[in-house]
């Protein structure tokens, strides 16, 4: 449990970069991919992420899954 | 201190546009209403305007005519006391359209639940002036700003507040996770309180509206955060639960 990261849907991504300004520790970015729908999909750096669950809390498309 | 978190299965992908506020409410609403697992024992009567969009949800719930969602919940939750109502309505469908609606529901301490997105826009339509629009808010049908000697934003949860006795009253905002998280306990009394037959409750939320609003999301939370507050400051208006 204690190794918990946030995990990323990308296809839900809409690259509004809520959680990117809201993220404590600077770990979520915008990737270059975009997905189906035409958005720059956005990245979690595993390395920083400490599985807190503010990008889940603050993202209005369900794109984060916190396990 | 970290721990599984996930959507509830009843949420889809939806359509709203990036920056949105719609979608974190909806989410707070289908989390506390699984929480109370109220899931097969619930309706979620949407009104007309971006909120149509919530069809994605899988619940069950009722389109209904523009601004007539309370009556229709009203009549519904006489039919169903026992059941769950949520009425999910925009600032222009329960305020402007709907005025005579939602107060009538309110001043007859109707059992149901009132959740209002003010974004201070007509936002599906294109983003026209409501009577939620802030003082000097350039708009399409106010392209010179709203008359800062016209009527003032109205505050439908202070009126209800003030004048019908109802169970709660809350104002809420999304424009930071500590503040989604006040939401949620907002959400999680009106639906206790609603189950528990104390009468009318509501909630309105602040939400940014990037698109009509033409600032980028983040500018857009700021708006929320700073202007917007000016004409609707957050807190509990009214508590007898």
């Amino acid at each position: 449990m204690e190794n918990a990261k946030a995990r990323v849907k990308g296809e839900l991504c809409k690259s509004c970069g809520i959680c990117i300004n809201n993220c404590p520790k600077q770990a979520i970015s915008k990737s270059g991919q975009f997905n189906n729908g035409g958005y720059d999909m956005v990245v979690v750096d595993e390395d920083k992420c400490i599985g807190c669950g503010i990008c889940y809390t603050v993202c209005p498309d369900y794109v984060f899954e916190i396990n | 201190m970290a721990k599984n978190i996930k959507a509830p299965e009843a949420l889809k992908p939806h359509r709203f546009c990036p920056g949105c506020g719609h979608g974190v409410i909806a989410r707070v609403i289908m989390e506390v209403i699984e929480s109370r697992g109220l899931t097969n024992n619930f309706i979620l009567n949407r009104g007309v305007g971006c909120c149509c969009n919530l069809r994605s949800i899988e619940v069950d719930g009722l389109q209904c005519s523009h601004g007539r969602s309370c009556a229709s919940t009203r009549a519904m939750k006489l039919l169903a006391p026992d059941t769950c109502f949520v009425t999910y309505q925009g600032d222009g469908d329960a305020y402007v359209i709907g005025l005579q609606e939602t107060l009538n529901a309110a001043y007859a301490k109707s059992n149901i639940t009132l959740i209002t997105v003010n974004n201070s826009n007509f936002g599906m339509t294109g983003g026209q002036m409501a009577w939620t629009t802030l003082p000097g808010q350039i708009t399409t049908t106010s392209p010179y700003g709203r008359p800062v000697d016209g009527p003032l934003p109205i505050q439908i949860p202070e009126m209800i507040a003030n004048s019908f006795d109802p169970a709660f009253v809350a104002r809420a905002s999304v424009q930071s996770p500590a503040e989604i998280n006040k939401l949620k306990k907002y959400v999680e009394k009106a639906i206790d309180a609603q189950m528990a037959g104390k009468g009318f409750t509501m909630i309105e939320v602040l939400a940014p509206c990037p698109t009509n609003w033409g600032l980028t999301p983040e500018k857009a939370i700021e708006h929320v955060a700073t202007d917007m507050q000016k004409y609707y400051p957050l807190g509990v208006f009214a508590d007898r639960t």
